[in-house]
């Protein structure tokens, strides 16, 4: 085989299930990250049952420090997001290359992947603003990874209520709180960035088919992921 | 992914917005124990989180040996919780 056929052959696409995994490559790759990241996540929600419940201090009550309803809102932004990424998906698989689209004797139009993905984007870009904003109120009423910052509101109500606001503890829940969401907001942030590269590359100049749209399931796996660790860390850190 | 009846997403939403009202609702609203809370609301977690995977994620629909990817690594997360929690305990 000269070098110019061999260079020729790798430019072509690969199968679209290749034998053996019975996937292709960009999927079966995904599930076995996806698979590395559930360990990754066991350890920092795993440090974080331990610590908690290992110690004989009482633990802050999430709500009394934490903006749960605001939280609430995101967790519906993140679901919403997880179901538009699912419809892009479908919509893709059905060859709706377009963003919408009109049909006969229905009041709404009929979305498209450029729709959903745009959907999609905007709630976890949305998710993560809410995010910064959540970090940034919490920091300036003084919960900071290291604890309640000296003279700061929470530190006030801290001395007032030591154990509504878990004062012998403070510095535990800030540092596994920062910890556990901010790789959860790094992960989606990798998410939003992800699909924005596709959205330019790939969605809008049609570069997707219903016979070969490995990206949009690809990523789509990733996303829902995300979706299900926050489901856990929504339960974990804001309601218990 | 292989050839299969696509659920109904819309409803797979529905179920995951009902079962988080139910979630804050327990937990802000009700005034069960604190052991049973954290039971309902761990059992919630896992049924949603289940919906996720089962359906977004396609893994009904998917061949044994790529659902084995994901449950592998299952219990070997709750072996390193158990190993750690035990070691507290010691």
């Amino acid at each position: 085989m000269t070098h110019a056929t061999a260079t020729a052959n790798m430019m072509h696409p690969p199968a679209p299930a290749e034998p053996g995994s019975g996937v292709y490559s960009n999927k079966l790759g995904m599930w076995v990250f996806l698979a590395s990241d559930v360990m990754f996540f066991t350890a920092l929600i795993g440090s974080y049952i331990i610590l908690r419940f290992g110690l004989s201090e009482p633990w802050a009550a999430p709500g009394a420090v934490l903006n749960v309803p605001l939280t609430g809102i995101n967790t519906f932004l993140l679901i919403c997001s997880s179901v538009s990424m699912v419809k892009a998906y479908a919509a893709i698989a059905d060859g709706k290359k377009y963003f919408l689209r009109s049909v006969p004797g229905k009041m709404l139009q009929d979305g498209g992947l450029k729709f959903w993905m745009l959907v999609t984007i905007l709630c976890g870009a949305a998710f993560v603003g809410v995010q910064v904003f959540e970090y940034f109120k919490l920091v300036q009423h003084g919960l900071t990874p290291a604890g309640f910052r000296e003279g700061s509101h929470y530190a006030e109500l801290a001395l007032a209520d030591p154990v509504k606001y878990g004062a012998a503890t403070a510095g535990l829940f800030g540092s596994t709180f920062f910890t556990m969401t901010g790789f959860h907001g790094f992960h989606v942030t990798c998410g939003v960035v992800s699909m924005l590269y596709l959205y330019f590359t790939k969605v809008l100049p049609e570069k997707y088919s219903p016979t070969d749209f490995r990206g949009i399931e690809t990523i789509g796996l990733y996303w829902h992921f995300v979706d299900l660790v926050w489901i856990i860390l929504f339960t974990i850190v804001y309601l218990i | 992914m292989s050839e299969h009846v696509r659920p109904n997403y819309i409803l797979i939403w529905a179920y995951l917005f009902f079962l988080t009202v139910i979630e804050v609702a327990a937990a802000f609203l009700s005034h069960i124990p604190k052991h049973w809370l954290i039971l309902i609301l761990v059992v919630l977690a896992v049924v949603k989180a289940l919906l996720v995977a089962m359906y977004f994620m396609h893994l009904k629909f998917e061949r044994w040996r790529l659902r084995l990817i994901f449950i592998i690594p299952l219990p070997l997360a709750a072996i390193l919780v158990l190993a750690t929690i035990t070691e507290k305990i010691w």
